[in-house]
């Protein structure tokens, strides 16, 4: 394998594998130098194919493995295979796929061909810009960190076209005519004098082929399906009530599960007496799981009801008692031995402090539920030939292995098969619900056990988006923002995310200031200092992670700055901007909303904001009234880089969701928790924004960079400072603490 | 006890206490009727009861008082309604489990209402929660879904 090395280095490469009746084309993932606990099979030098075309006598499918949780990911996913491939989107099945080493690790064939797409430099910057962190993740088929598109925009594209040349191959060979004769239409292969072989005829020649290498791949002006707008594959479905959601999932015999939990998060199960549970109608048994007691019954309501029905005893919990108790713990890690990172540090900060007025301010933000609006569930089936699960999720490869030892199996006896989630915004990249059904299933063999959540234990035991507090202190100068010191301090969301997958992260967590170390403001004196506060509530991703919290403290200290220094918000971001690709952004987003500063007359004004997060430069203006029956948010102005835009109308629905997510968080949404019970467990207290409270969004994407992003995330961090400058403006209000609604009113 | 679904008359043996949501979903079959909240605080599980719009997480099987229409039996991916034809139009959903409230709602709406304003929109559809954010296609759609109606 002397190859391996010079291969290693490159991105990826394409490869294809015989399958009963066909062929599959997908990319050779070798083994990484990090250590990854779930490639233990693996020997240095070999490599699992992740598959994305598949051919057979059937028909072509395409393989989409990363989660849609409402994102439109498995429709963009096929566009860019179909790009390439000439399919009609029409026409294909699509298929999410199976966690891949389950089906598809195989000892890499020496000739595997290499691929060298003339795009090279591109696909190293596509590929590599993104945090390693999130590379990470990506290694293990975690849906996340926006990087869907970054991932797929090459590699995609690519398996397409290596699998449409090699098909014109053995058309070539079985029509006796030159492959550059032939061309490709609706998976076809189409000779000169109109002969048309399908896809479908070719598989099993194209199974004993070489993939095709040195494709280039096709110039954006010749695009069929991507960066027009498409009629997602979805939409019929999702416009009828005709769609099937994880907790839709059905199977002949299946039984119901609902889970009483611990009240407070992190508590468990002392004892429990479930006779009076028992005795109710259509009620099969009750077991402990972790973190609680499951009851099983014939219907949805009749467990849950059965759920309630329970006696327990519970262990306390280890989180402070008071909310004032975590904010405390916050405070406490403003300090050297708690220091996490500095990764920016330009000028002399400390110098710069004495010189001119100080200005300084604290803010915070609060733990939030991730509360998509399909409350999590799972289907597991202990069977003799293995297990099966069904459920929503963005992290197959974590359920398969943690169902694998509830069930004492091989990883490669479960079968997981991820099905269509109702949202998630992070919350699917834990698996509580999968394990917790698995702890049934193995106590009932043979009987496909369904555990739903009730909205209550969803919101209640999410692991939430991190509580996060920031000091700001900075000085200005003839008008001009001078120094701007910012210090942030969270426990790490990573490591209690990934310390319920049993993994340890570490060195200095890059999320604790996600948002605010890389923003790319050339301020003179400038430090950005992370520190890491003791694990309070166990945290998980939450939409955009760090930069959800930091967007919002960095561009709430620039804002506080600009005010000092009399400046106008955007002409002094303009001034300081050190990014061409940002620079582009601040200006559309002025020219789109018409700024002339920040006050619009009596009782109206504008704010600005803008976060670098994922790579994605995002800049949006709030335009806010004070009306008597509270204020309005009358328009939003958006503009975001994002290399490519591969469907305006997606892009466009994306970025609305993300402003509508950021601003209703920052409206009226918290989690606080009383001796660690969740205080906010359904709807009615955590809110988010309604139809009615819905401003005007305008959208624009721009394509000035070389870098394709996916815009899932960045629209949210801009969202809640903008909004925060905009009140201010309006008002005279300074906010510096979510959720607003704790200081002004909202019209309803 | 008898409950009339979608032009379709189930004899059922349930607690007249089960809310009509779980009658429908778990023991009818009809899927497209979505639980979110349980306590009518999302909307999710928006049905008409004759004509009606209403949350069926609060209605118990036993006081169900006419013909029950869901989603699924308010147009079909052959057959569209105007509204389900105005939220393919504006590819409203993302992740879409909202969505089949949001159409009960505005299908309702619309019955009474030909051409609602701004206000009348907002005022109907305040309770029905989305939470990706699908606000201005929804307003779109609804308005779309009225002159499509108007038009007849």
């Amino acid at each position: 394998m002397g190859k391996v090395k010079t291969i290693a280095r490159r991105s990826f490469l394409i490869g294809s594998a015989a399958i009963a009746g066909g062929v599959a084309f997908g990319v050779w993932r070798y083994k990484t130098p990090y250590a990854n606990p779930l490639e233990g099979g693996l020997r240095a030098g070999e490599a699992a194919l992740t598959p994305y075309v598949k051919i057979d006598a059937t028909g072509v499918t395409l393989i989409t493995p990363r989660a849609d949780k409402g994102q439109g990911a498995y429709h963009v996913q096929a566009a860019l295979i179909a790009e390439e491939l000439d399919v009609d989107l029409e026409a294909v099945k699509i298929d999410p796929g199976p966690p891949d080493r389950a089906y598809w690790n195989t000892a890499l064939a020496p000739e595997v061909a290499e691929f060298s797409a003339p795009q090279e430099g591109f696909v190293r910057d596509a590929l590599t810009g993104v945090l390693s962190s999130v590379m990470k993740f990506a290694g293990l088929q975690i849906t996340g960190g926006s990087t869907t598109v970054p991932d797929g925009f090459v590699k995609l594209r690519a398996a397409g076209a290596s699998a449409r040349e090699t098909l014109k191959l053995a058309a070539a060979a079985r029509l006796g005519v030159e492959a550059s004769a032939l061309r490709t239409e609706a998976g076809r292969v189409i000779a000169p004098d109109g002969t048309a072989l399908t896809y479908e005829e070719l598989a099993a020649d194209v199974a004993k082929m070489k993939p095709v290498q040195d494709v280039a791949l096709r110039a954006p002006e010749g695009w069929r399906y991507l960066g027009k707008p498409m009629q997602r594959l979805d939409i019929l479905a999702k416009s009828t009530g005709t769609q099937a959601y994880g907790i839709d999932f059905e199977i002949e015999g299946m039984a119901h599960a609902a889970v009483k939990l611990a009240p407070a998060q992190g508590g468990g199960l002392l004892s429990y007496d479930a006779s009076a549970a028992l005795a109710m109608r259509g009620v099969r048994g009750a077991y402990a799981v972790s973190g609680g007691v499951a009851v099983v019954a014939d219907n949805t309501w009749r467990a849950f009801q059965a759920a309630e029905a329970v006696e327990a005893e519970w262990r306390a919990s280890a989180m402070p008692a008071s909310m004032e108790d975590h904010w405390a713990a916050l405070e406490a890690a403003f300090v050297p031995s708690h220091q996490d990172s500095r990764v920016r540090d330009y000028g002399d900060v400390d110098a710069a402090m004495v010189d001119g007025a100080l200005v300084t301010a604290d803010y915070r933000a609060p733990y939030l539920a991730h509360a998509p609006l399909e409350p999590v569930s799972a289907c597991v089936r202990v069977g003799e030939d293995g297990v099966d699960v069904w459920t929503g999720t963005q992290i197959p490869r974590f359920v398969q292995a943690n169902v694998a030892k509830i069930a004492g199996v091989e990883a490669a006896q479960v079968r997981v098969h991820v099905l269509m989630m109702g949202g998630s915004f992070g919350h699917r990249l834990e698996d509580d619900v999968v394990r917790q059904a698995a702890e049934v299933a193995v106590q009932m063999r043979g009987v496909p056990v369904k555990l739903t959540y009730s909205r209550e234990t969803d919101m209640a035991h999410d692991y939430t988006r991190q509580i996060a507090m920031a000091k700001m202190r900075g000085t200005v100068k003839d008008g001009r923002v001078e120094a701007y010191d910012l210090s942030i301090a969270m426990p790490s969301v990573v490591v209690s995310q990934m310390g319920r997958q049993g993994l340890s992260v570490p060195g200095p967590d890059s999320q604790i200031v996600a948002g605010a170390f890389e923003q790319p403001f050339a301020i003179p004196h400038h430090r950005v200092t992370g520190y890491r506060a003791d694990p309070l509530a166990p945290l998980s991703s939450w939409r955009s992670v760090g930069a959800s919290t930091n967007g919002f403290f960095y561009n709430l200290g620039l804002e506080e700055l600009i005010e000092a220094a009399g400046a106008d918000p955007l002409e002094e971001r303009l001034r300081l901007v050190s990014d061409p690709l940002a620079k582009q952004v601040l200006e559309a987003v002025g020219e789109m909303s018409g700024w002339d500063g920040p006050r619009m007359g009596a009782r109206r004004g504008r704010g600005v904001a803008m976060t670098r997060s994922f790579g994605v430069h995002c800049a949006e203006v709030v335009e806010v009234r004070d009306t008597d029956a509270g204020l309005v948010i009358d328009k939003v102005y958006v503009a975001a880089e994002v290399g490519r835009v591969l469907d305006p109308v997606s892009f466009e629905n994306q970025v609305q969701g993300g402003v509508v997510f950021g601003l209703g968080h920052a409206m009226n949404c918290e989690i606080t928790y009383e001796n660690g019970v969740a205080e906010q467990q359904n709807f009615d207290s955590f809110e988010g924004m309604r139809l009615s409270q819905c401003p005007e969004i305008v959208v624009r994407g721009l394509e000035n960079g070389t870098s394709v992003r996916g815009v899932g995330e960045p629209p949210v961090p801009p969202a809640a400072p903008a909004l925060a400058a905009a009140i201010h403006a309006a008002t005279g209000v300074r906010l510096r603490e979510m959720p607003f609604s704790k200081f002004v009113e909202f019209a309803g | 006890m008898q409950l009339t679904v979608d032009g379709k008359t189930y004899d059922l043996d349930v607690e007249g206490e089960m809310p009509l949501l779980w009658v429908l979903r778990d023991e009818i079959g009809i899927k497209g009727v979505k639980y979110g909240c349980g306590v009518a605080a999302c909307g999710a599980c928006t049905v008409h009861i004759d004509g009606e719009a209403v949350r069926s997480c609060q209605v118990a099987a036993e006081d169900v008082w006419g013909a029950v229409t869901t989603i699924n039996g308010l147009g079909s991916p052959e057959a569209l309604h105007a509204v389900q034809a105005a939220w393919v139009t504006h590819q409203v959903a993302q992740c879409g489990y909202c969505q089949s409230g949001q159409m009960m709602q505005a299908a309702a709406l619309l019955a009474e209402v030909a051409a609602p304003s701004d206000s009348e929109i907002d005022e109907a559809m305040r309770g029905n929660l989305c939470r990706c954010g699908t606000y201005p296609r929804i307003r779109a759609a609804v308005k779309t879904a009225a002159k499509t109606l108007a038009e007849g």
